[in-house]
């Protein structure tokens, strides 16, 4: 369990991000499902709830999600749904429990940076940016390849746009973290492959995605593309799996991805 | 620090540290229908509502529903009376242990879903765990529940 000195709520973002950045151990808080499992000692907490960052809407360009928006918010909500064949809601309705996703936020998932993360892998493949306090509007990309900086998370913007995506997971139990995600979009026939739970943070199969973009389909095609995608991401070993079945699980969850994206209307 | 919160429609203030847990503070407060399953937020056991959703009391921190309406299965004890019954008549409960949390669950989903199909059903409920029934026992109390209703 984790040890909790101080906690604060802030009432604005500079007085929380002044609160984060005064002591090495002080750290926002999120939804704490994964935190309680922790035995981290933390200075002072810093709780965003104040904010008034719980919330989904859609712009002309984009749909904008607030840092503290819960997963079953974005489950549930009709926008998300509409978008991207589902695929934002989608990824994330088989995290455990509605109990645990009326629980978790959007912006400490994503800030986290988690490998085992379904969501990242699925906003990878559309067109997301973060918004940073101290950084500013960056693509999601580049937030990951980013080393940890403090900063806060306020905002996610995903631009609105006629892609067809799918994301497909490989789990043990209904339940339990992914031992493989993929999700694949297709947007004026450009791809995007993304792979997550690798172990490792969610990440584009560059290669694979620029080759689909420009061949020509047809069933030969879209395995080598699989088999491109699975040589090129770098896999790990945990419990759950073995690098050498994530590589060949990856190969067949691409390929099931792209024909099923071939299909989306 | 101190923190007002209606629990079953009744106001009270309670006493609460920085990083205590919902789950650990309504137990001292004596609602021992909260039970505490797995410690990885993963069994649905301590399951109770902050206003009116279904949440995980043992990895919600206390401070943070601080002038929320919460429920608890003693907040709703007709409703889970007449779930309970169906639930022993259908062969589906043994040690007991997770009904508690189970029955908020269940209740939840009765208010926000309308004429949940099977695969709806077993979608909202994967998030309570039971050890005992093999959830065939359950599925079949739900589903009569919803039609009795």
């Amino acid at each position: 369990m984790f040890t909790l000195l101080n906690l604060v709520q802030p009432d604005t973002i500079e007085e929380a991000y002044n609160l984060l950045t005064e002591k090495r151990n002080n750290i926002i808080i999120g939804g704490c499902g994964f935190l309680r499992m922790s035995s981290r000692r933390i200075s002072t907490a810093v709780d965003l709830s104040r904010l008034s960052l719980n919330y989904i809407t859609e712009q002309n360009d984009y749909i904008e999600i607030g840092a503290t928006t819960t997963f079953r918010d974005i489950e549930t909500n009709p926008i998300l749904n509409q978008y991207y064949n589902g695929i934002v809601p989608k990824s994330l309705s088989n995290i455990i429990g509605v109990q645990f996703r009326n629980i978790v936020m959007v912006g400490a998932s994503v800030y986290s940076k988690y490998g085992f993360s379904d969501l990242l892998t699925a906003l990878l493949v559309l067109d997301t940016e973060v918004e940073l306090y101290k950084t500013g509007r960056i693509s999601l990309k580049k937030f990951l390849s980013n080393s940890y900086e403090k900063d806060i998370l306020t905002r996610i913007f995903i631009k609105k746009n006629n892609s067809k995506a799918v994301f497909y997971y490989l789990r043990n139990s209904a339940s339990d973290y992914s031992i493989l995600n993929v999700a694949v979009s297709r947007f004026n026939n450009q791809w995007k492959i993304a792979v997550g739970a690798r172990p490792q943070r969610a990440t584009i199969a560059q290669k694979a995605s620029e080759s689909l973009s420009e061949i020509e389909m047809s069933n030969g095609n879209i395995e080598d593309i699989a088999t491109i995608a699975s040589k090129e991401v770098i896999f790990g070993t945990n419990m759950r799996g073995t690098a050498n079945y994530r590589e060949a699980i990856c190969k067949v969850l691409v390929k099931k991805a792209i024909m099923e994206v071939l299909q989306c209307k | 620090m101190q923190i007002e919160v209606i629990v079953n429609q009744k106001k009270i203030t309670l006493a609460v540290d920085n990083d205590e847990f919902l789950a650990d503070t309504l137990r001292s407060y004596g609602m021992l229908s909260i039970r505490k399953g797995c410690d990885t937020t993963c069994c649905g056991l301590c399951t109770v509502w902050i206003e009116g959703k279904p949440t995980l009391s043992c990895a919600m921190l206390s401070f943070r529903v601080n002038g929320k309406h919460i429920t608890t299965i003693e907040g709703v004890q007709k409703e889970a009376e007449k779930f309970a019954e169906i639930l022993v008549a259908e062969g589906a409960e043994q040690c007991g242990f997770c009904s508690p949390g189970f029955i908020m669950t269940v209740l939840a989903m009765k208010n926000e879903l309308n004429n949940p199909t099977e695969e709806e059903i077993v979608h909202y409920l994967t998030g309570n765990l039971c050890r005992c029934t093999g959830y065939l026992g359950q599925l079949r109390a739900v589903k009569k529940y919803l039609e009795v209703l």
